[in-house]
Order: structure tokens, then sequence, then C-alpha cells
């Protein structure tokens, strides 16, 4: 594939290497310290790092201005936008932001609940879902234009990605979904932190029925576990999540002082397995407050050294 | 209909407390079937209020009247004998009814005797839930009749997202997907391969972020 934007993760994808991303959640206070010492733990390790915004809706420094700390330190930020806060005008105004300060990748998402976050009391905006947000920045980048028609001066140049739950209900539209996205211009796809591969790969076939890998890169998403009770909660908390009983298994048959680390192997013999899956081209390492890991894990699961994207 | 739930009294008790002459005003259309301010709750309310005010020692009047509808002047005009009596009026209608009383009686304050929730349906008694959030363009032709944007908690027009499990919402598990139930109402009426058709960015203009809406219908006016 060619690429259309001088994204240096879609340099990485359209060479045909194995991409590998990570992601940073932006500090509670406005100190920067934490997210520049987070980026410089991981930034050799991976190629690209998303930056979330105000996830599982706790509020916090915001996604724009912690992927400009990356992009001044020469890392390749990912800035991850929401529709839950913002309007069509906001939306387009920190898209344009964002590409003013060469950001040149945006996974498009709608963004947990307000109820899970620190201001349940406050409105929520949707004034679009987040296939049409995959759909205005393309329209924005391609066609030059505002979503209300008027010429752009000066396109944003991103490289367009968006997420996907291989694990949540109605599994039958699952793929229909991923297409949906494919259809809006979505670029790459970072999925869900992957526990039940079986599951996993039998929407992979789905998705290759479908010819939908060669449209879209997609990365698996793996989320290495630091302990059974963070497995128990991600399994019985987290809507949308599948983590198998064996996994919270394995992780209780060593020794508590040694959970970390198993759930460290458990995300690199996942890697292991999902390079042989036919249409993965990338993995998407989250290590929740745990970005130290993020290293270990890419240079054990044969990831390392990173290609050069420049 | 219009789905109402009755105040907590100590808010209404707090709104009347410098009022001696007051007339609790009930609806007779949503609000009596969801049975928040009907002629019974009228009644309720204002035994309550007047227990209250005897076990302060104020002597306070309080008289009760249910309309056939407080959105319809021509009802509302039932009040324009009596109304000079009071020195206040408890509405129990919706919040349509509240201001259109108040907009007839314009020196008589008008307070709400209720919360005005959602337009929705009777499920079993005791149990209402929201179906429309009247956006003004209604979508429900595409979405096998169930409406995303008054039953999903994001109002995705393309779902449904990540967090839908086992049918139900990532905010609830008491409350629905919404798009589980578009997806097994399309698969019912054989039409699911209509998922994947994008829904354009909806105009809002004709929802709430318009500002405030009209009907004008000259074909129907004299």
């Amino acid at each position: 594939m060619t690429t259309k934007t001088p994204s240096k993760l879609e340099k990485i994808l359209s060479e045909g290497h194995l991409a590998v991303t990570s992601e940073c959640g932006p500090p509670r206070g406005s100190n920067p310290e934490h997210i520049i010492k987070k980026g410089e733990l991981i930034k050799d390790h991976v190629d690209a790092v998303n930056i979330t915004d105000n996830q599982t809706s706790m509020t916090r420094l915001c996604s724009l201005a912690a992927c400009i700390r990356l992009k001044l330190m020469g890392l390749e930020p990912v800035l991850q936008m929401v529709t839950r806060d913002r309007n069509r005008i906001a939306l387009q105004s920190d898209i344009l932001g964002a590409a003013s300060f060469d950001i040149n990748n945006i996974l498009c998402l709608s963004g947990d609940h307000q109820s899970f976050g620190d201001c349940p009391q406050g409105q929520n905006v949707h004034d679009i879902d987040s296939i049409q947000l995959i759909q205005a920045v393309r329209h924005m980048r391609d066609e030059g234009k505002f979503l209300g028609g008027d010429e752009l001066e000066g396109r944003p140049q991103m490289f367009v990605g968006a997420a996907a739950n291989p694990f949540a209900d109605p599994f039958e539209i699952r793929v229909p979904r991923l297409a949906k996205k494919v259809a809006a211009g979505v670029e790459f796809i970072q999925t869900q932190c992957i526990y039940n591969l079986d599951k996993f790969e039998e929407w992979m076939k789905g998705v290759r029925e479908r010819g939908l890998h060669k449209k879209c890169y997609i990365l698996a998403g793996l989320t290495p576990m630091k302990s059974v009770g963070m497995a128990k909660y991600m399994q019985k908390r987290v809507p949308g999540m599948d983590v198998p009983d064996e996994v919270i298994k394995r992780l209780q048959g060593v020794d508590k002082g040694k959970q970390a680390q198993e759930g460290v192997k458990i995300c690199i013999e996942s890697i292991q397995r999902l390079k042989e899956c036919e249409g993965v081209a990338g993995f998407h390492v989250m290590a929740i407050e745990w970005e130290e890991k993020v290293p270990e894990i890419v240079e054990a699961a044969g990831l390392y050294p990173r290609p050069n994207g420049n | 209909m219009i789905v109402a739930d009755k105040k907590p009294i100590e808010e209404i008790i707090e709104y009347l407390k410098d009022h001696k002459n007051i007339l609790v005003l009930g609806c007779n259309e949503c609000v009596t079937v969801c049975e928040a301010g009907g002629k019974k709750e009228v009644g309720v309310l204002a035994s309550a209020l007047r227990m209250y005010a005897s076990k302060e020692g104020k002597e306070v009047k309080i008289d009760e009247m249910t309309l056939e509808r407080q959105c319809d002047r021509e009802y509302l005009d039932e009040l324009r004998d009596s109304i000079d009596q009071y020195d206040a009026v408890v509405s129990l209608a919706c919040g349509v009814g509240v201001q259109f009383t108040a907009e007839q009686y314009h020196d008589k304050p008008v307070y709400p005797g209720v919360n005005t929730c959602f337009m929705g349906a009777t499920e079993e008694r005791g149990l209402w839930t929201e179906r429309c959030q009247g956006c003004g363009q209604c979508i429900l032709a595409t979405t096998g009749g169930i409406c995303p944007v008054a039953r999903c908690a994001k109002r995705l027009f393309n779902g449904p997202c990540g967090g839908s499990t086992t049918g139900r919402c990532e905010i609830n598990t008491e409350v629905d997907c919404a798009w589980q139930l578009i997806v097994d109402r399309l698969k019912a009426l054989d039409r699911l391969d209509e998922y994947e058709e994008l829904c354009p960015l909806k105009d809002w203009s004709t929802d709430r972020a318009g500002g405030p809406r009209k009907v004008v219908r000259e074909d129907v006016q004299q």
C-alpha cells in the first residue's frame, strides 16, 4: 500500500513491518513531567504512542497538549479523540490544531460514558459518532473542506484510525461494524485488549473472508495483567472485555509475587501466537500505568529493534 | 406520552412556605396515566400539604382541581373565575402544562409539582421507559423501529459501541443496548444487511440544538 500522509506509523505499516504502538494516559494535573517520563520509557521500542482522551471519563490534561509534548520529544503521537465531549465545531478545530503541530495520526472514538468518570452529572455531546468522525477527518484531509463545505487553508495530514472490539456483543455484527469503519475511510485499527485468542482468531477469520484486512491495517491490542485482582476486575467490571477463566487460573497458579511476571509472559505468548494470524499488521501494547514493561515485552516478543520510519 | 415523576414533598413545601391560598392543579392527560399528576395524585398531595400546615400550626387553604388538559387554553380558561382566590398554584402537569398555566395567569406564581422526565411508554404498572426525544427528524425507518437517539446512552447512529455486553448497555446492566435491539429487530425483519449502510451526520437543527421549536401547519390554521 502506498502512503497518503507523512505519518511514520503509516510508513512502517506500508513497508510491511509489524508495527508496534503503545499508549500513555495524560496526568490528572498540569505537570507535564509525567507524560514526558512515560514517553522516555518507551520511545525506542514503539513506532507511535497513543495519547488517551479523558479515558474512562476521568478528567485529565488534554490529549492534544500531551501529543504536542511527545511530538516535541521526537516521538510519533496518535491523537485519540472522543466524540463524547466535543461537537463538530470543536472536533474539526482540534483536528486542525493537532495538524498544525504535525500530529499525523488520529484515533476516532466515541468514548466511555461519562457516568464512569469524575463528572457523572455532566452533559455528553455525541453530536457525531466515531464512524462519522472517521468520515469527517477523511473529508477534511482528502477533500480539503470543512464539514460545512468551505475550503480549508491547509489540509490535516492525518493517518486515520479507529478501535474495534471483537469481544463486544452482538458478535455477529462485529465484522460488519469493522466493514462500516472501512467504508467510512478508516486506515488502521487498534483492537480491544485480547485475552480470548480463539475468539479473536474467529473474528479475524470473518475479517479475512471479507478482505477487510487488506483495506486497513489491524493492530492487535494487548494489555499485560499485573495481578489476579486486575484480571478478575477486567473480567467482571469492564464492559466489552472478554477474560477467559483460564487466564485467571494461570495467574492464580503462581506465587503472588510472580503474578505480574506471569501476566507479562501471557502477553508475550499472545503476541507470538498472533504474529502467525493472517491479517494482523502489528501490535498495540497498552501497559496501563506500567509503561516500563513495554520494552521488555517488545524485546521478548521479537519485535525489537524497531524499523526506522523516517 | 409525556412521563413525569413525583417531586419530593419537601421541595414543594419549600416553594409554598409563604403562601396561604393554594390551588393544587392536576391534568387529566399523560400525568394521569403515569400516576404522577392526575386527580388521585392531586388529592394525595393536597392532603399531605394540609397535614403539614396543621402540624406547623399554619392556616393555609388548599383546594384541588384537575383540568382536562393544561396544554390547551380552552381548558385553562376554566380557572378564569376562581384563580383570584389563590396566591399560588402547584401544577402537577408536565413542564408544558406548568408553563402554559403560568402564561395564562401572568401575575400568579405557578410551581411545578412533578419532575417531567421523558416521552415514553408504560411497560407495566409503575414502570415507564423512554422511547423518543423529539429530535424533529425521525430515523426509525432505518433503525428497525428502535431509536438510537433516545435509547443509546451515546446516541450512536452506527453503533453498537464496544461496551455492549449480553444485550445490555455499558452504563448499567439493567439498560438494554439499543443497538442489540436494533440488530435483533433487523434480523427478525430479514434486513440485517441494512446495518452496514452508513448513517450520515445528523442535522440537529430540528432538535433542541436549533433553539425553541415550533410546528406551523397552515393547512389546519383558520
